[in-house]
């Protein structure tokens, strides 16, 4: 089992965050977590992660205890890629993967020849080693993402966590770096990432963990879990969930939307406020 | 994405050979510096003797050399203890700032910046005050020193808002408190004896250095370096964020520790000898970082090194100027108060 979680609570002073979680998610395997902002997600993440350390409950990864583990050892089990960000300074794209190296080392130690042939390999992996000797800030945002998941593959955690890995790209880069994630859980890593997108949960999990006021809502196969009634639930919004390629896919349409359309199929001329020829 | 990798890394995505060149070019430069500063002064030494000078510190060695008696005092008591210390602080400030600007992730910092600098000032201003002995007046300067930057720390992770502006501003405040601390000894120190001795060694100068300062000030230096050389490549994590840090596997609190208090040591002792010299631990890690790249590996060693020669070369500029000594502390702040005002209006700051 990658992770085993057993009546979880997490709580900030008097407000509970997470109450009595339950789940186990098994090795090579992709989850997605959904749920509304403030949910718990990026809680449960830090929990997991061995980040916060005063919750309740128990939580072993890959059977190993996270609070008994040291920091070295715990980033030897999981790994953790954050939504992508700009660095301060400006790394080289292999020095921002070659951090990887940190769990190897001590603490004088710096990366040696067999961690830069690592670091090198991931880069390659995700297919941007061309980019090694760019500085990191100066690459698009799916490009940095892309490097932070080379990173976490050079880590050689066996586990890891992605805080919503496409909040902050377009469309283009949100599909490669899905596409990129699931290869690397067909080859025999678990990860756990967080999506606002019920859709990409079709396409890119193997299975769907709903966090909703800090309880689990729902866990289970994507089509079995996101409905109507959950998408409603958790988002308070009205969709309908169509089937597409002989249900080789879903997608989720908010069904309102498509009443305020009239015959033109642009609701904003409906109602008055652009019109098409207005200069 | 790619099958599995099919050759190894080309050599150079590891080397940087511009960062290479850059270092041994620095260390020419900072030697060349060292050796014309030996030369230059009132009363010129000439080549030859200087070297033979040099080379008579060697044990069992004694060549016969042309200066006086008076000419041996001043290069022996005088001059190489000036260049030596020059060469030390330059280093130590340049070595603090790098260290200090990662572990605060933030580029506008410096150990005056921080407030390190002027806690320094203030613990050994009341140890001067008290009428300590110059091993007290160090010891205070590092105890005052670090406070102010723990104060800082813990004020800038309290505060909301833009961090890399929320520790510059706590630094500001922070320097200012301990300005008045100074302030306050002053006017209750003795005019005859204890004023002046504060207020000449809060301008920030070089002329009074001789070997027993050295002596004093060495060991902390070593082992601030020496610290901070030896994980110069954790700050590099360090600067990625701590909760980021910590699932690389890196102690964050150890690390950080370890670096402050390092930094805060050298910059400790720079203070207790030559008092306040400002600006240098900003400008020198911006430059090389211009010069080596961001990567703390080859970064450190860059500034350490430009730093040295840096202040060897603007003490020579100060003694030398003019007949009167301008105190150094005015050059850097002629050269560095300009180079922020440069970096805050060059970037974006995140």
């Amino acid at each position: 089992m990658s992770i085993e979680v057993k009546n979880l609570g997490f709580a900030f002073g008097d407000n509970q965050v997470l109450k009595g979680l339950d789940f186990t998610i098994p090795d090579k395997t992709l989850v997605n977590v959904l749920g509304h902002n403030g949910a718990g997600k990026t809680t449960l993440f830090k929990c997991l992660l061995g980040l916060y350390r005063n919750y309740t409950g128990t939580i072993l990864v890959n059977g190993k205890d996270m609070r008994s583990l040291s920091v070295r050892q715990r980033a030897k089990e999981i790994a953790y890629i954050p939504q992508s960000h700009s660095s301060v300074f400006d790394y080289d794209v292999i020095d921002v993967v070659l951090m990887s190296a940190a769990s190897d080392v001590g603490y004088i130690g710096q990366p040696k020849a067999e961690h830069k042939e690592r670091a090198y390999a991931a880069l390659e992996k995700v297919g941007i080693e061309n980019l090694a000797k760019r500085p990191y800030t100066q690459i698009s945002g799916g490009e940095q993402q892309l490097t932070l998941i080379a990173r976490a593959i050079a880590q050689n955690a066996k586990t890891i966590i992605m805080d919503e890995p496409t909040s902050a790209l377009d469309y283009g880069n949100t599909v490669r770096v899905l596409s990129c994630v699931r290869e690397l859980s067909s080859e025999g890593m678990s990860i756990i990432q967080s999506t606002h997108q019920p859709d990409h949960a079709f396409l890119y999990s193997d299975s769907v963990l709903v966090i909703h006021e800090g309880e689990l809502y729902a866990y289970g196969d994507p089509k079995d879990v996101i409905t109507r009634e959950l998408v409603g639930t958790i988002y308070g919004v009205d969709v309908e969930v169509t089937s597409l390629y002989g249900d080789k896919v879903r997608v989720c349409v908010p069904v309102k939307e498509l009443g305020k359309m009239d015959k033109k199929g642009t609701r904003w001329f409906h109602s008055g406020q652009l019109k098409p020829h207005d200069s | 994405m790619a099958d599995e990798p099919r050759e190894k890394a080309p050599a150079d995505v590891f080397t940087n050979r511009r960062a290479r060149t850059v270092v041994i070019v620095l260390t020419v430069i900072m030697v060349a510096a060292a050796c014309v500063s030996l030369l230059l002064g009132r009363y010129p030494i000439a080549p030859g003797d200087a070297l033979a000078m040099l080379l008579n510190l060697i044990p069992f060695v004694d060549i016969e050399t042309g200066a006086t008696a008076q000419a041996e005092a001043l290069f022996y008591n005088v001059r190489l203890p000036r260049i030596i210390l020059a060469l030390l602080v330059g280093c130590c400030l340049s070595a603090a700032g790098a260290a200090f600007q990662g572990t605060f992730q933030n580029p506008l910092t410096s150990p005056d910046i921080l407030g390190a600098s002027q806690g320094a000032a203030l613990g050994a201003a009341i140890a001067i005050l008290l009428g300590w002995g110059s091993v007290a007046i160090s010891g205070m300067a590092f105890v005052f020193a670090i406070i102010a930057v723990l104060l800082v720390l813990l004020i800038s992770s309290r505060a909301r808002g833009n961090k890399v502006l929320v520790v510059v501003l706590s630094g500001v405040m922070i320097s200012s408190l301990m300005s008045a601390g100074v302030s306050f000894t002053k006017l209750i120190a003795d005019p005859a004896n204890t004023l002046p001795a504060i207020t000449y060694w809060l301008m920030g100068s070089l002329t009074s250095a001789n070997l027993k300062d050295i002596a004093m000030v060495i060991a902390p230096m070593a082992l601030g370096l020496v610290a901070l050389y030896l994980m110069r490549w954790r700050i590099n994590i360090l600067t990625m964020g701590d909760e980021e840090a910590e699932t690389l596997g890196v102690n964050t609190k150890v690390v950080r520790l370890v670096v402050i208090l390092a930094a805060t040591l050298v910059t400790a002792a720079s203070v207790a000898v030559t008092g306040m010299i400002g600006w240098v631990g900003l400008v020198v890690p911006h430059l090389c970082r211009m010069l080596v790249g961001a990567d703390y590996r080859r970064l450190l060693p860059a500034s350490m090194i430009m730093g040295a020669g840096f202040l060897l070369i603007v003490d020579d500029v100060s003694r030398l100027l003019t007949t009167a000594e301008i105190p150094i502390g005015i050059l850097t702040a002629f050269i560095g108060a300009p180079f922020f005002l440069y970096l805050i209006t060059r970037r974006k700051l995140r």
